[in-house]
């Protein structure tokens, strides 16, 4: 049955539909994946059993008629999403055993629309990286090598897991969460799509938070069409999150007609960063022709504060990081380390579960927001936000969308940067701005490196303008015509 | 303004992560490269900014004034490391 | 002079001195009040809020700051902070923010409090307390915010651990901020009972403080009149009125002994031993804290509308300031018994409807005097007392219209009080109602005239004060039933006087 793995989302939706196979048939072949896949570590906790206990039911659903729009689906979630009797880990030591009563809203969301378990995907721990370097349960491996190099790449991150196991298909599509890029930078490093919704979006309500007004939860998906139907089950308003956002979801698959004829599309000169590869100019190049070809009207425009957005985000980040992290004290769940006293078994406890890039960014955060530096760092990166918000809503003024590189270079080596946080940080240096000014991203697989390794292009949005971003990015997609895979080699 | 070896100890407590004197100096090291490399967001005229509120155009959200949640302690206690007759149970705590 | 120093003038005024070896000292005290807002459930969360129950079971996934979990505030709070504000006579910030106030403790599950540091919710009001020698001190309200309250740590259980209690943690606090305008331990507890009475009748807080509905942290400084204000040392969580005057009495005497050894006060916070009946510096607090407040991120700015703020004022009840005055104005009542009458919503309701329609003097004479001091001694409060307003009223009409005579409608008053009856019931089962039938006392005084011919004589002669005497024997021969006023005319008459 190893076939099944081909169908893309839509694919298998529809054939499941038409009962070309069942649910359970479906669930197996990616289980069989999952088993032989593992040296890619993608996952952290997988559900084999509950899988096909839940793909049995759909079936039944499927039989009797009252099938979800994902019904039979199987999926991996990113393991930031709490999920109800299942270990979550935020691949931190910190979560120790951590089993919640509770499922997010997010996933809840697709199961509620049919979707199947596989299990718990990889990250960076709490989404902290843009490598998968820095979980407690050890790398992700890109599937993705460099042609005649058997040198292991990072998946990028902090979504690593999920990137990498859509790529292998190690499942038929995935959640992730993106706070300055962690959806999108892994989908460009493995070749596959990546989507972070408007802020609000999706409720981030059972989501372990890293940065609560950057946070966002979307799809990994082979297709723009895929994370279309994904975010379709995703989205919603949910009163358990105050800054949810209570608007109708759209038709998300219905806004990919193909026809951008007259949609206005930003180049932003300030995202033509010194020292940009010349592989990178070129693909924007050829992505600024292919919209041009399907009749878009190419706008140069100006995001004048632009290289602010990464300081300013490597402040706010920490800040909100360092407070959303106090709650892992040893007392209520998850790991405790003994100490003489109550402060020495927090501080023994903090210091055991958290890694070094967690605890960096717990100190910077911690030190931004103490007493004499809150004005000079924190309230000044807020205020350098609201500039950044406001040179794309000026933007947005002249055009509908904006056209970028997503990532300043393709997957690089495991190990290459681990010692340089801020080269590390520079990853994101494209994606970043979104994240600070709240708006939808999408990064869409459109070519190889000259070593052969896939890179993206990103398209940005107005808020709760998902429909352009989609219809945008389904013609990107259709002419970049990205058809490469990874040789197999985790097979082996 | 740089940080020096004291300054990563207070902080570091007032995280309550445990950092050995060792430690110190790498971490003073990493937390100047970061805190010098963001320094240039002083470059950015901010006099007639307000800071962000939030990413999200929206007003708060409110709930009504009703009973939906409660009467878990199994739940609540479930994950805990340690806990005895419905308590969760910390070294003690000196007022 | 700044406002602040005109204020600082007139509260020295009237202000009560501590003498010392090298004179007097004046205590300055200003207090935070952390008053529970009276709702069904938690400020961000559905948990609820009552009182007790088992260990953690009013705890939702939110209270214990489970991973992911998110706060929705409750807009009944919200509504009761803004009730409160415009109670408090205080300004309704139509902006205001929620920060997160970070510091590490058992019972404070997330790691930080959400509280209100830059933007609270209310500003600057004031509480007028009355003080006993009839003057008034105004103690000025600095702000009203909204927060969370805090779990509970009970350290007795075990020799070495202590166990945590989550119920509390995430019920609705108002944290009342005064300015240092309180002068004494007896100041402080009548600005509390002035700010609960407030509150009661708002609604907005039971004042329960057995409970912990209302706690408050009062800082206590000393000084020598006229010069600046001393160093602060900020006494926590002080639960009962005894408590809060043993407590700044001994803070005070403590502060003062220092200061006359020449030592220096260090700004400090302490914990009130009961038990010992002294103040000691916080093991827990000695730390100085960096509390990196910063806005919560998971909550957007709360903004109100002035046309809501002005529908919930025009919502508010007469408040006791305001019914004590209508009761001196309209009612000629004494301040003092108006400050009795308005101390609780439900006394000067039925106060009210005594009065209403009858003489408000009276009938303040008998809620205050025979209707509390009966409830006084079975300690019982008003909402439980035997007898209703209606009954009450009734009794004094039978008062007003001769019916009874006042030593009557005591006794009335004593039976209505045991049994619940009505007046009129009890007057007719028992007979007892006052005579006024002249045939029927003169037959009586004859009577008495005739057994007493000695004491007729001593009346003749010159001697007016055995009248009275006269009187009490034809009330008694008429069992107290005689109207006294007409007993005294009618042996007025006989004497010729
Ligand atoms: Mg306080
Ligand atoms: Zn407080």
């Amino acid at each position: 049955m190893s076939d099944l793995i081909e169908l893309d989302l839509a694919a298998a939706r529809d054939g499941l539909r038409a009962k070309e196979f069942s649910a359970v048939e479906l669930t197996e072949a990616y289980l069989a994946e999952m088993a032989r896949g593992e040296a890619l570590n993608c996952f952290i906790t997988q559900v084999p059993e509950r899988a096909v206990e839940m793909a049995r039911a759909s079936d039944g659903r499927l039989a009797d008629g009252t099938a979800g729009m994902l019904e039979g689906i199987p999926l991996g979630i990113k393991d930031l999403f709490c999920t109800k009797d299942v270990l979550t880990t935020a691949a931190s030591h910190i979560l120790d055993g951590f089993t919640p009563a509770y499922e997010s809203t997010v996933s809840a969301n697709l199961w509620g629309a049919g979707a199947v378990l596989l299990g718990k995907l990889n990250l960076d721990e709490f989404a902290m990286g843009s490598s998968n370097e820095t979980s407690y349960y050890g790398g992700v491996v890109n599937p993705w090598r460099r042609k005649d190099d058997d040198a292991p790449l990072v998946p990028g991150g902090s979504s690593g897991g999920s990137a990498a196991a859509v790529a292998a298909r190690l499942c038929l599509a995935a959640t992730g969460t993106d706070t300055g890029g962690s959806i999108r930078q892994p989908g460009a490093l493995t070749g596959t799509v990546g989507m972070k919704p408007t802020y609000g979006r999706c409720s981030r309500w059972g989501i372990v938070a890293f940065a609560s007004s950057l946070d966002q939860a979307g799809p990994m998906t082979r297709s723009v069409r895929d994370a279309a139907i994904l975010l379709q089950a995703m989205a919603g308003h949910d009163t358990m999150d105050s800054t949810s956002v209570d608007r109708p979801v759209p038709d998300y698959s219905a806004a990919l007609t193909g026809d951008i004829r007259g949609l206005r599309v930003g180049i932003p000169a300030e995202y033509r960063v010194d020292g940009m590869p010349p592989e990178i100019e070129k693909l924007w190049q050829a992505g600024q022709q292919w919209l041009r070809d399907g009749g878009a009207e190419l706008i140069d425009i100006n995001l004048p504060h632009t290289k602010y957005a990464l300081p300013a985000y490597y402040i706010v980040a920490p800040a909100e990081a360092s407070s959303n992290l106090a709650r892992y004290d040893g007392v209520k769940y998850g790991l405790r380390m003994p100490g003489k006293d109550l402060i020495e078994m927090y501080e023994n406890t903090r210091a055991e579960g958290f890694g070094a890039e967690v605890k960096r960014r717990i100190l910077i955060g911690t030190y931004v927001l103490s007493a004499g530096y809150y004005d000079a760092y924190y309230l000044r990166a807020q205020r350098v936000r609201t500039l950044i918000a406001e040179d794309f809503r000026a933007a947005y003024d002249k055009v509908d969308v904006i056209l970028t590189p997503t990532t300043p270079g393709p997957a690089f080596a495991i190990g290459a940067r681990t010692d340089d946080p801020i080269s590390m940080y520079l990853n994101d240096v494209f994606t970043v701005p979104a994240n600070l000014a709240g708006l939808p991203g999408i990064s869409v697989p459109a070519g190889l490196s000259e070593s052969g390794l896939p890179l993206g292009l990103q398209l940005i949005g107005r808020a709760f303008d998902e429909e352009t971003l989609f219809r945008a990015a389904g013609v990107l997609e259709q002419a970049a015509g990205f058809a490469a895979r990874p040789q197999t080699w985790w097979k082996d | 303004m740089t940080v020096d070896n004291e300054t990563v100890r207070r902080i570091a407590r007032l995280a309550r992560i445990a950092v050995k004197d060792e430690e110190l100096p790498p971490l003073a090291g990493e937390l100047n490269a970061i805190l010098g490399w963001v320094e240039q967001l002083n470059e950015v005229d901010i006099a007639q900014v307000a800071p962000m509120t939030s990413a999200v155009q929206t007003t708060l959200k409110q709930r009504d004034d009703a009973v939906t949640a409660g009467h878990i302690p199994d739940d609540i206690l479930k994950n805990a490391p340690e806990t005895e007759l419905g308590f969760f149970v910390v070294p003690k705590v000196v007022e | 002079m700044s406002i602040e120093e005109i204020y600082d003038a007139k509260h020295d005024a009237g202000g009560e001195l501590i003498a010392g070896a090298t004179g007097d000292w004046e205590i300055i005290i200003g207090m935070e009040v952390h008053a529970q807002i009276a709702s069904r459930a938690k400020l961000f969360s559905g948990a609820p809020t009552d009182f007790g129950g088992e260990p953690n079971d009013h705890v939702s996934l939110v209270d214990a700051a489970m991973p992911g979990m998110l706060p929705v505030i409750n807009n009944f709070c919200v509504e009761q902070a803004v009730r409160t504000g415009l109670g408090l006579k205080a300004e309704i910030n139509l902006y205001s923010v929620f920060d997160r106030k970070n510091y590490f403790y058992p019972d404070l599950p997330q790691g930080y409090q959400i509280s209100q540091f830059k933007y609270p919710i209310v500003g600057r009001g004031e509480v007028r307390v009355d003080l006993p020698d009839g003057g008034t001190r105004v103690v000025r309200i600095e702000r009203l915010h909204l927060e969370q309250d805090a779990g509970k740590s009970l350290h007795d259980q075990h020799p070495s651990m202590s166990y945590v209690d989550l119920n509390r943690s995430g019920v609705a606090l108002m944290e009342i901020v005064s300015q240092p305008d309180i002068r004494s331990a007896e100041e402080a507890t009548l600005y509390l009972e002035k700010l609960r009475t407030i509150l009661r009748y708002l609604g907005t807080c039971d004042g329960n403080m057995q409970e912990g509905s209302m706690r408050a942290d009062i800082n206590v400084s000393v000084r020598k009149p006229g010069t600046s204000l001393g160093t602060r040392c900020e006494i926590k969580n002080v639960n009962s009125m005894r408590f809060i005057r043993q407590a700044i009495d001994y803070e005070a005497r403590r502060q003062i002994d220092i200061l006359e050894d020449g030592g220096e006060i260090h700004q400090e916070t302490r914990l009130y031993d009961p038990g010992k009946g002294e103040t000691r510096a916080m093991r827990s607090k000695e730390e100085s804290h960096d509390y990196r407040y910063f806005p919560d991120p998971d909550l957007l700015p709360l903004e109100l509308t002035q046309p809501w703020v002005d529908d919930i004022a025009r919502g508010l009840p007469e408040l006791p300031d305001e019914k004590k005055a209508r009761f001196i104005d309209a009612f000629g009542l004494s301040p003092y018994d108006a400050s009795v009458l308005v101390a609780e919503r439900e006394t000067a309701d039925f106060y009210e409807a005594v009065a209403r329609g009858r003489d408000p003097k009276i009938a303040a004479n008998w809620v205050i005097t025979n209707l509390f001091g009966a409830l006084n001694e079975i300690g019982k409060t008003i909402a439980e007392s035997p007898v209703s307003a209606e009954q009450l009223g009734s009794l004094l009409d039978l008062l007003a219209d001769k019916t009874l005579s006042s030593r009557l409608a005591k006794d009335v008053f004593e039976i209505m009080f045991e049994t619940g009856d009505d007046p009129q019931k009890i007057v007719e089962d028992r007979g007892l109602k006052q005579v006024t039938d002249t045939g029927a006392i003169e037959a009586a005084i004859d009577r008495v005239m005739a057994e007493n011919p000695d004491k007729v004589e001593e009346v003749k002669a010159g001697k007016d004060k055995l009248l009275g005497w006269f009187v009490g024997q034809v009330m008694k021969a008429t069992q107290g039933k005689a109207n006294p006023q007409i007993v005294n005319e009618m042996l007025r008459g006989k004497f010729d006087l």
